[in-house]
């Protein structure tokens, strides 16, 4: 039972840092923008956050740098998309690509760095419940914030008027543009923010998950994140959930090499990234299915007067 | 203010000049760069620019570097133009080796020439395969290729550790996770004594004339590249976007697996977790960088391997982290998509005008999101 509990503690810690990259690229979606770039705004996100905690010792200014460095990115990102209309595929990939470069090469002077030890959250008593208190309720902050996240960015797609105008531009840039709103610094926006949250995942690997800095220590979570956009066919509550489901994944294979099931450890490694493949061909499956709930302009550039 | 005027006709111009102005953009930043750390800009050029071409051995090493890069990138080039984006070249590279590695493990004392050939072979099935699994789960199930073809990378990069780290290990290697050094037979042949150039450079060379004639000279070439540019001519014709998602996978899985044999059989020898070398992520540059032009690659893949040459001697000259290679590739693949602007667009300098947009009408949006979302 305790392994069960711990595992289940796993999990959401897991899951948590594919929900926040997750519900960053949503937003960033639900814009009509696809970024591409995940992979590498977490990648230097995770250093500018893990070099910050080195030199102040502060995980909150580790956190603030990371999403600076991942807002930073993304705006240079959007406007090469938005303003100069580059394609979204292969500029993502470019930002993919400079960033695992630019990390490795940033976080040279870090890899033996080591971060001093946390002392455990804990909720007042809920913490101290046995077997569910050590699974739910001695987590990072960050844990619960992204489920905060969750039910705020539900609150703002669905219940506010800046959501409504996020979606419409989305949905129909020429309708939004028409209709007057500034299409363009909209995207900008949600690029942004997106960037942000991204890069705040980022840090959280590198600070609190893992805590140490390797070459690239993503480790494809960037690439996953997109995915889960796709499973959760644009929904934050589906975000979430398939969230701690790949969370759930990538923490059974440390579980089944505990419990000592006799399978060579590279299978198990591969579990996150073949039940990526295997969702993503099973939810993708009804073509009609993803178009419904896809954003219409996605991935499609939108010049004004063109 | 700045401002973007669509030109009439893309502009010939710029298309050949945007790679120029990229790669002189890249280089002031990297003058930045280098001065910023301390180091002398001149010599920071010179590791990257000068010392790979200064004598026949180094041009040698240059041209070992740029064979893969250029293999890869011709079979991406063919994906690129029928809008399949393919980005895991590298675990059909990775794959490739594998397969490669295991047909040179079977070679004894007394194997023959043909092994070589059975080597290569085994290297181009292995890639085709690979991007096989992406082709399938795209043409079945729908499945992004994107996702798809670089979860595989990850996946392919684990296979080849389980290998080297469990039923291929050398037994008498001290434990490395590495297989024993194939035997001498199985090196692919070299062009010349002291040099490390193989016949890979010839296969290049033959593999930018077929797909020049391939992409400007056959139907099947044309019906493939339409499909990238005008999906729904390409259907009115009945050219069959299946076919072109296959032939485009396919070609390039078995390119990447082609450059895969002639680098575990040439200048690697063995099976080691070192085989991935980032050359599938590069080639998607080069590509670029080359225009996806079977010529154009050529440039770009030498200048590519440059690049490598030149964080490997910065790293042993100047200090600095090898890593440098991948952040000028990075750079150079922003900085040339952001250049290719000006082939579409030209730039006018406009003073801001103001009061031309409508103002927000309220009710009117929620109809627009539902029109949409049709």
């Amino acid at each position: 039972m305790e392994s069960y509990a711990l595992l289940l503690a796993a999990t959401l810690n897991a899951g948590t840092v594919l929900a926040i990259a997750a519900l960053g690229l949503l937003i960033n979606e639900k814009s009509g923008i696809v970024n591409l770039g995940a992979e590498g705004m977490m990648l230097c996100a995770a250093i500018a956050g893990f070099a910050t905690v080195v030199h102040t010792g502060n995980d909150w200014l580790g956190f603030a740098a990371g999403m600076g460095a991942g807002a930073l990115l993304a705006a240079i990102f959007g406007v090469l998309v938005i303003w100069l209309n580059t394609n979204q595929y292969a500029t993502g990939l470019a930002l993919s690509l400079f960033g695992a470069g630019f990390s490795a090469f940033a976080g040279i002077q870090y890899v033996r760095e080591k971060l001093p030890e946390r002392p455990q959250f804990s909720i007042p008593v809920l913490g101290d419940i046995p077997l569910v208190g050590p699974a739910l309720f001695r987590q990072h902050p960050m844990v619960y914030l992204a489920i905060a996240l969750v039910f705020g960015l539900i609150w703002f797609l669905y219940r506010s008027r800046a959501g409504l105008v996020l979606r419409s531009v989305g949905e129909s840039p020429e309708s939004a543009h028409a209709l007057g709103y500034p299409v363009r610094r909209i995207r900008l926006l949600a690029v942004v923010v997106g960037g942000a949250l991204c890069g705040l995942a980022g840090a959280y690997i590198a600070v609190i998950y893992t805590p140490l800095w390797v070459e690239g220590m993503v480790a494809g979570k960037g690439w996953i994140a997109l995915a889960l956009t796709t499973f959760a066919t644009w929904r934050p509550a589906r975000v979430l959930l398939g969230a701690y489901l790949f969370g759930g994944v990538t923490m059974l294979q440390f579980h089944l090499q505990g419990v000592g099931v006799e399978v060579p450890s590279q299978f198990l490694s591969m579990l996150p990234y073949v039940a990526t493949i295997v969702v993503l061909a099973l939810i993708s499956r009804n073509p009609a299915w993803i178009r419904i709930n896809m954003p219409a302009s996605l991935g499609k550039p939108f010049y004004p007067g063109s | 203010m700045l401002k973007l005027e669509p030109r009439p006709q893309a502009s010939r111009f710029w298309s050949y000049s945007s790679p120029l102005l990229a790669l002189a953009v890249t280089v002031i930043i990297g003058v930045i760069l280098f001065a910023a750390l301390g180091k002398d800009p001149v010599k920071g050029l010179q590791v990257f620019f000068w010392e790979p071409i200064k004598s026949p051995y180094a041009l040698g090493e240059l041209m070992v570097k740029a064979t893969p890069l250029l293999i890869i990138a011709l079979g991406l080039a063919v994906c690129f133009r029928s809008n399949v984006w393919n980005i895991g070249a590298e675990g059909q590279f990775v794959i490739g080796a594998v397969v490669a590695g295991g047909v040179a493990l079977l070679a004894g004392k007394e194997t023959g020439r043909w092994i070589v050939a059975a080597i290569i072979l085994a290297g181009v099935a292995g890639g085709m395969a690979w991007a096989a699994i992406t082709a399938l789960l795209r043409d079945r199930f729908n499945a992004n290729e994107i996702l798809v073809s670089l979860m595989l990378v990850y996946v392919a990069d684990l296979v080849l550790s389980f290998l080297v780290y469990g039923p291929w290990k050398d037994p008498a290697g001290y434990n490395f996770p590495q297989t024993k050094t194939f035997e001498a037979i199985t090196q692919i042949p070299r062009l010349m004594q002291g040099s490390r150039v193989s016949i890979g450079l010839l296969i290049a060379l033959l593999g930018v004339g077929a797909l020049w004639i391939f992409l400007f000279r056959t139907r099947a070439g044309f019906a493939q590249q339409v499909g990238g540019l005008a999906p729904a001519a390409a259907r009115y014709a009945g050219f069959s976007s299946r076919k072109a998602l296959w032939v485009a996978l396919l070609t390039s899985g078995g390119a990447a697996g082609l450059a895969g044999a002639l680098e575990v059989a040439g200048p690697i020898g063995q099976l080691t977790p070192y085989v991935p070398a980032g050359y599938g992520f590069a080639a998607i540059i080069v590509a670029f960088v080359g225009r996806l032009h079977p010529v154009g690659m050529v440039f770009s893949a030498i200048l590519m391997s440059m690049f490598y040459i030149g964080g490997e001697l910065a790293q042993s000259r100047l200090g600095l982290p090898k890593s440098l290679t991948g952040v000028f590739q990075g750079l150079l693949l922003f900085t040339l998509l952001a250049c290719d602007t000006l082939i579409a667009y030209r730039i006018k300098f406009k003073l801001p005008s103001s009061g031309n947009r409508p103002r927000p009408r309220g009710p009117a949006l929620a109809t627009a999101v539902q029109e949409g979302g049709k």
